[in-house]
């Protein structure tokens, strides 16, 4: 368990560190396969009808769905490297560096109970994913970056439903992971309508409206 | 109910299918055939009690019943004033995303947003209330020209990472339940509410109250909403504002029972009170210069949330609920009005709208009342809530805060009627020549003689299912 949540950790600065969009799919793919091993094992049990199910479904949508569907949405979008960054790299790296030492710092001061089969790695592994996406919603301007940002965060958010793992209902997540991939459709489709009319998806292009 | 969103939902993609021209004839009827089939169920519901309808999952309470009224009645009316709205706009804006999307998502919307209300599971409640963001997103994209994308755009990202919060906080409220037995229902979260973690609890409720806040558009969050209110056509304007709005607040107002239950509500009452007024001083300085009269309605509609935010946080449970019934109401009508505006001056901007009354008399008469019933001026319903708020706060010893209550409500007051008489009165400066027909003016009309009415003589029966729910509310509070 502590090797998943370990890999969850580093695909965020994967994400961080990369220059090129593809790669940055990639890696948030990967995360979200992590995180469906992570929900299998975080079950306890490994025959278990309701935890393959959710495991078959958890994977399929973030592993390969959403990560098709960015692809998809910028098929076409010639700047795959993202050159202007509002933030440099090293700063953006140096500051997750920061937020992974503060949250596994206080590794014992979080009031969460965590169960006998969790380990206690994973409430600091989800804060550093929740506050990376964040960081990364705040700081970068390109569309599918934002994209990637709020995905990060929703996988953060996901990292720490494992401790209540055992008391959600199946129909819940199933129906928590519909509404992300209906949300990630629907955000593909403005990018490639923001794309046809800026000639660009960077949102900074975005700002005609606001109070005179 | 769970027959009628399954209903919704067919129709919706029925819809969807329906691409070509030759159908938007039957694609109005089947708008409005939804509209209608909703109101009957919310009928039925007022009569036949039936508590669960689906486990937990699908069942409504005594709150649930004025939301879910509330939604009926105004979208009929949003459905009916639709119907001719946008053809009349298609003369002067030429793109826009064909009527198959508008309806089908108009019916989504309307099945999340009734699943939203009708349910007593906070898991299922998330779900919905997320997805009313994904099904309006299309509905404020529909004029498809860059303001109305980067709106959109706003509303959906600003609006997915709050309620991505408030997933978070859900899942703190149901950590600190380990041990306790609760399942994630309402009722019985409430029921063993005393024996939750208190730390964890404060910690999702927080997390909840900036989620779902950012939807209901509680300031500092509202940066989407008067984007979104300005860009949207008419009635999506009026359905955001006085039935989207609700349905987030109602998600706070769950998570505030739980809170009054487990003896935490002096704390929940704080943060409710503290993002009230500073709702309420946020809208004052924006509206103080706002030159567009849609935006100024968006960041009126700010106010009310703020103004309903207080009102829970002091306890004036029972005005609270009535003052949301109110608002929607109001705001309602005043969208719709806005829509009859833009059709005939073709700007949002109140300096070129002059001489309404002598444009068109009805039009004239119905913001103006309208904008005065916002403003909560007697006779009307808002009045009756915000002074009631104002009895409550003071007779409670929350001097301070009902002082900057009325100091905001007064300058808002100054602000609005500084803009808006000019637009009524006057000389016309353009000269308009378009009947509008009778669809346009009736939807909004009707809204108003409820508003009057209720502002008048609040019938028992309301008066008693808005107490009971508030009851439902403080039940150990008060």
């Amino acid at each position: 368990m502590n090797w998943i949540l370990v890999g969850i950790v580093l695909t965020t600065f994967v994400v961080l560190g990369s220059s090129r969009i593809t790669t940055r799919i990639k890696a948030v793919a990967i995360q979200g396969g992590l995180l469906s091993v992570l929900q299998f094992v975080a079950r306890g049990s490994l025959f278990d009808i309701h935890g393959a199910l959710l495991f078959g479904i958890t994977f399929f949508i973030k592993t390969i769905i959403i990560p098709l569907l960015i692809f998809r949405s910028i098929r076409g979008i010639s700047m795959r490297v993202d050159k202007e960054p509002k933030v440099s790299s090293h700063s953006l790296l140096l500051t997750l560096g920061l937020i992974t030492t503060i949250s596994f710092l206080n590794i014992n001061t979080f009031p969460l109970a965590v169960g006998a089969t969790i380990s206690s790695l994973l409430i600091p592994s989800a804060l550093t994913t929740v506050l990376t996406g964040l960081l990364i919603l705040v700081t970068k301007t390109k569309a599918t970056n934002q994209i990637i940002g709020f995905l990060i965060l929703e996988n953060g958010v996901f990292t720490f439903g494992m401790t209540i793992v055992s008391e959600f209902p199946t129909i819940v997540e199933v129906g928590v992971l519909l509404d992300i991939l209906v949300g990630v459709f629907i955000m593909g489709i403005m990018i490639y309508q923001i794309n046809r009319t800026f000639d660009d998806i960077d949102t900074k292009s975005l700002s005609l409206l606001g109070d005179a | 109910m769970v027959v009628i969103i399954m209903i919704l939902v067919l129709l919706a993609f029925l819809a969807l299918g329906m691409k070509d021209e030759r159908w938007r004839p039957l694609l109005k009827k089947i708008m409005i055939s939804g509209a209608l089939l909703h109101n009957a169920a919310t009928i039925a519901l007022f009569f036949f009690r039936q508590q669960v309808a689906w486990k937990d999952y699908v069942s409504v309470d005594d709150i649930s019943i004025i939301f879910t009224a509330l939604i009926s009645i105004i979208f009929t009316m949003v459905a009916i004033y639709s119907t001719s709205y946008l053809p009349l706009r298609r003369l002067s804006e030429v793109n826009e995303s064909g009527m198959n999307i508008y309806v089908a998502c108009m019916l989504f919307f309307l099945a999340t947003m009734t699943l939203a209300v009708s349910t007593l599971h906070i898991g299922v409640l998330w779900i919905a209330i997320e997805s009313t963001t994904l099904a309006s997103a299309p509905l404020i994209y529909y004029r498809q020209n860059k303001r109305s994308l980067e709106a959109a755009w706003k509303y959906l990202l600003i609006c997915s990472v709050g309620i991505a919060l408030a997933l978070l906080g859900i899942f703190f409220v149901v950590a600190s339940t380990r041990g306790t037995g609760a399942n994630l229902s309402l009722g019985s979260l409430i029921a063993n509410a005393r024996q939750f973690n208190p730390g964890l609890l404060r910690l999702g409720f927080i997390l909840i109250l900036i989620g779902f806040g950012t939807k209901m558009g509680l300031a500092p969050m509202h940066n989407w909403l008067p984007d979104a209110h300005s860009e949207a056509p008419s009635p999506i304007s009026a359905l955001l504002s006085a039935t989207l709005l609700n349905c987030a607040l109602l998600g706070i107002i769950r998570f505030f029972q739980i809170c009054v239950a487990a003896g935490l509500a002096k704390f929940a009452s704080d943060l409710l009170i503290i993002f009230g007024l500073f709702s309420l001083f946020v809208a004052a300085v924006f509206i103080s210069f706002q030159k567009n009269y849609k935006r100024l309605l968006a960041y009126s509609s700010v106010e009310h949330m703020g103004i309903i935010a207080l009102g829970m946080g002091i306890g004036a449970d029972f005005a609270s609920l009535l003052h949301v019934v109110g608002h929607s109401l109001t705001k309602a009508l005043l969208f719709l009005t806005a829509g009859n505006i833009l059709l005939l001056y073709k700007t949002k901007l109140a300096p070129d709208v002059s001489g309404l009354l002598r444009t068109s008399r009805p039009t004239g008469v119905l913001f103006t009342a309208g904008c005065l019933a916002v403003l909560g001026l007697p006779p009307f319903l808002p009045f009756i809530s915000e002074f009631l708020i104002l009895q409550k706060g003071i007779s409670g010893g929350y001097t301070m805060a009902m002082v900057l209550y009325l100091l905001f409500l007064g300058i808002i007051f100054v602000s609005v009627t500084k803009t808006i008489l000019p637009m009524v009165r006057g000389k016309q400066k353009i000269s308009v020549n378009m009947k509008l027909p009778a669809t346009l003016i009736l939807p909004p009309m009707i809204l108003l003689l409820i508003v009057v009415f209720l502002g008048i003589y609040l019938p028992h029966n309301v008066a008693s299912l808005v107490d009971l729910a508030a009851r439902s509310i403080s039940r150990i509070f008060g």
